[in-house]
């Protein structure tokens, strides 16, 4: 995609063994977030953690807080002062922050939630939310930990750019699993100056600033209101809309079958899908990278050939609620994924297996299906066995 | 007709000038426009003296006010002060973040008795108790004036209300939390004390409260609150010259007013929980 382009300010660190808790806080620190605050719930702790070691060294602030409503509030005061600022949970957490996420949307601070979500059950609550409000939130979902290093820093970067809420939806494998990382600064493009930002200068000049979701403005000074502002907001989220859709898709042009699947799940379907394209069938995949926006018309374009659109989520079917709504003929869309929890109800479950994945696609596909055609290449015969599994 | 010529003639149509300052002489210069307040409301009044607390100590350029839900919202429109409005409840932890991030500047929270004791109660107390140095002003009148009348966690007993309507009755409706008391038997906290603008004495002593709740943070001393009693004629279903004197009779009685928690050396006051 195109918009906000990253480009690195410094030479990368050399390559460190991370877990990505560690990376992404590091990488949040190299953006510039000097505010966090966080109340432990795992799979999240470690970020927190991370956050209270390696923040007061670079001069900023760590708030073990008291609950994730103090905690959202926190950030959105430190926030409203111009600071970078964050906080995170997993999607429980996350859901006592919806009223502060809302009001950061519709009083313009930008600030950045990590949900490090225990699985993808809080498609819906990134993408549609729970606060108040025409609002909606930017939301990042990556495959992996270098993928989540980068999106960290893009996300400060596109909250400061519209002066909204960003999340990143991250999960247990993003959260602790240890890989090669290198660590660097990105910029992503000149930012408005936080004129905005309260610093307290103003006061008894008659320039005095004001954050408010209702932007009444000051008496000498009135802003827009609730109907001025709210259709101001509900203006520049349409644009978000159309500006930031991210997506990625392989092997969509000549595919009969497209699977779409986000974050970690989305990198066990490559890996799945690169083997049967190795073995002939005629199969893609597209990856959702913003939930919202959600690259619809990407979507659209990758699935316009396509006989059928499988989706493969681990939850009741969330995000098939938007495919069905983007993709080029929605009577081609199966669902493929489901529920599925590790025992100690913190991780996943067996489903995100390649294993798993693969019997699911092959199960949907018809037993004459991908293979042959144009190419020819491979037979059915390993196709129709595996579909007995 | 004919008047002897030494014979002044007073005008009765308004108030005498005098030397004397008044309660209604307040110089104007932070306040952009008029409130929108009912008539005898006390909220104005403690605006009024916060305001003229930041000018006198030289504070107005580094000052950041966070502003809670309630009648005393309207006040971010006419305060030459930074603000930010917040979500009811939570103006101690957007302060908390604004203060981590500016500690140079004095930061302030406007919230009523619904705000900060009834939603905001978690807020506060743990604010408090991790002694933040930001300035907390309770604008306590036992009652949710803004939505017309219904009972708080700050309500006293046998106060009528629409939501407690033969008055608060603790059998059915519980015991009113006394804020100001608990906060001051907390460690991290520099400074508590309580007082009533329903009289001119009560306006000189809340604004002395106020200055020295200012001083403490600007002194780092840890976390300052002072409770105001103020008058609520309309959410008390009386008429607006009954207010002091109900105020009195009521809220003054479950409140008693002065310094809960003097500031560190200031000596302490028998009752208060002050530090050892």
């Amino acid at each position: 995609m195109t918009t906000h382009p990253a480009t690195a300010t410094a030479a990368a660190s050399e390559l460190r063994l991370m877990e990505g808790s560690a990376a992404i806080a590091e990488s949040a620190i190299l953006a510039g977030c000097r505010f966090f605050a966080g109340y432990p719930m795992s799979p999240f702790t470690a970020l927190l953690e991370n956050m209270a070691r390696a923040l007061p060294a670079a001069g900023g602030v760590c708030v073990n807080c008291e609950s994730e409503i103090e905690g959202a509030n926190m950030v959105l005061g430190a926030a409203s002062t111009g600071a970078r600022a964050a906080t995170g949970s997993c999607g429980q957490g996350i859901a006592l922050m919806q009223e502060t996420i809302a009001e950061a949307a519709l009083n313009e601070t930008p600030l950045v939630v990590f949900n490090m979500a225990r699985n993808q059950q809080d498609y819906f609550q990134a993408t549609r939310g729970g606060g108040w409000g025409d609002y909606r939130t930017i939301a990042l979902a990556p495959k992996d930990v270098p993928e989540a290093v980068e999106h960290t820093q893009l996300l400060f970067h596109l909250a400061d750019h519209y002066r909204v809420p960003t999340l990143l939806y991250g999960d247990p494998l993003i959260a602790q699993t240890r890989v090669g990382v290198r660590l660097r600064r990105l910029e992503f493009g000149d930012l408005p100056p936080k004129d905005w930002a309260l610093d307290g200068t103003r006061g008894g000049t008659g320039r005095s600033r004001q954050t408010w979701t209702w932007a009444m403005g000051k008496a000498n000074n009135p802003g827009p209101g609730p109907d001025g502002q709210w259709k101001r907001i509900a203006a520049k989220f349409d644009e978000i809309a159309q500006t930031e859709q991210r997506g990625e898709q392989r092997y969509t042009e000549d595919a009969d079958t497209v699977v779409v699947a986000f974050g970690s799940a989305a990198k066990f379907v490559e890996y799945v899908v690169d083997e049967l394209r190795a073995e002939g069938h005629r199969i893609g995949w597209f990856r959702p990278i913003t939930l919202w926006p959600f690259p619809a018309a990407a979507l659209a374009e990758a699935t316009r050939g396509a006989r059928r659109v499988l989706v493969f989520e681990l939850n009741a079917g969330q995000m098939i609620d938007d495919v069905r709504q983007y993709v080029h003929d929605r009577s081609t869309v199966q669902f493929i994924g489901g529920v599925s929890i590790s025992d100690t109800g913190l991780a996943y479950g067996a489903l995100l297996d390649a294993p798993e994945v693969r019997a699911r696609i092959l199960a949907a596909l018809p037993a004459t299906a991908s293979t042959g055609g144009t190419n020819g290449t491979g037979g059915t015969g390993g196709t129709n066995a595996e579909r007995s599994l | 007709m004919t008047t002897s010529p030494d014979l002044t003639i007073v005008p009765t149509e308004r108030a005498p000038e005098s030397g004397h300052r008044k309660v209604a002489d307040f110089q104007p210069s932070l306040l952009l426009g008029e409130h929108s307040m009912c008539s005898g409301c006390g909220e104005p009044v403690v605006l009024r003296i916060l305001l003229e607390t930041l000018q006198e100590l030289g504070i107005v350029e580094r000052s950041i006010g966070v502003v809670g839900h309630g009648c005393y919202g309207g006040f971010v429109t006419i305060m030459d002060v930074d603000v930010l409005q917040c979500l009811h409840g939570r103006a101690p932890s957007c302060a908390t973040g604004i203060k981590r991030m500016r500690p140079d500047t004095a930061v302030f929270t406007i919230q009523g008795d619904g705000d900060m004791v009834s939603e905001g109660l978690q807020e506060v107390l743990h604010t408090a108790a991790r002694g933040e140095n930001v300035t907390a002003i309770l604008l306590n009148n036992g009652v949710f004036g803004d939505t017309g009348g219904q009972q708080t966690a700050a309500t006293v007993l046998g106060q009528r209300t629409k939501t407690s309507v033969e008055g608060r009755d603790p059998r059915t409706h519980g015991y009113p939390i006394p804020i100001a008391d608990i906060i001051a038997r907390l460690d991290g906290v520099g400074f508590v004390a309580r007082a009533a603008v329903g009289t001119p004495g009560g306006v000189l002593q809340a604004k002395r409260m106020i200055r020295a709740a200012f001083e403490s943070q600007l002194a780092g001393e840890g976390f300052s609150l002072v409770e105001v009693l103020t008058m609520c004629p309309t959410g008390w279903f009386i008429s607006a010259p009954q207010g002091p004197g109900y105020m009195t009779e009521s809220l003054e009685q479950a409140y008693p007013l002065g310094e809960l928690r003097p500031r560190p050396g200031a000596g302490a006051v028998a009752g208060a929980g002050g530090k050892e």
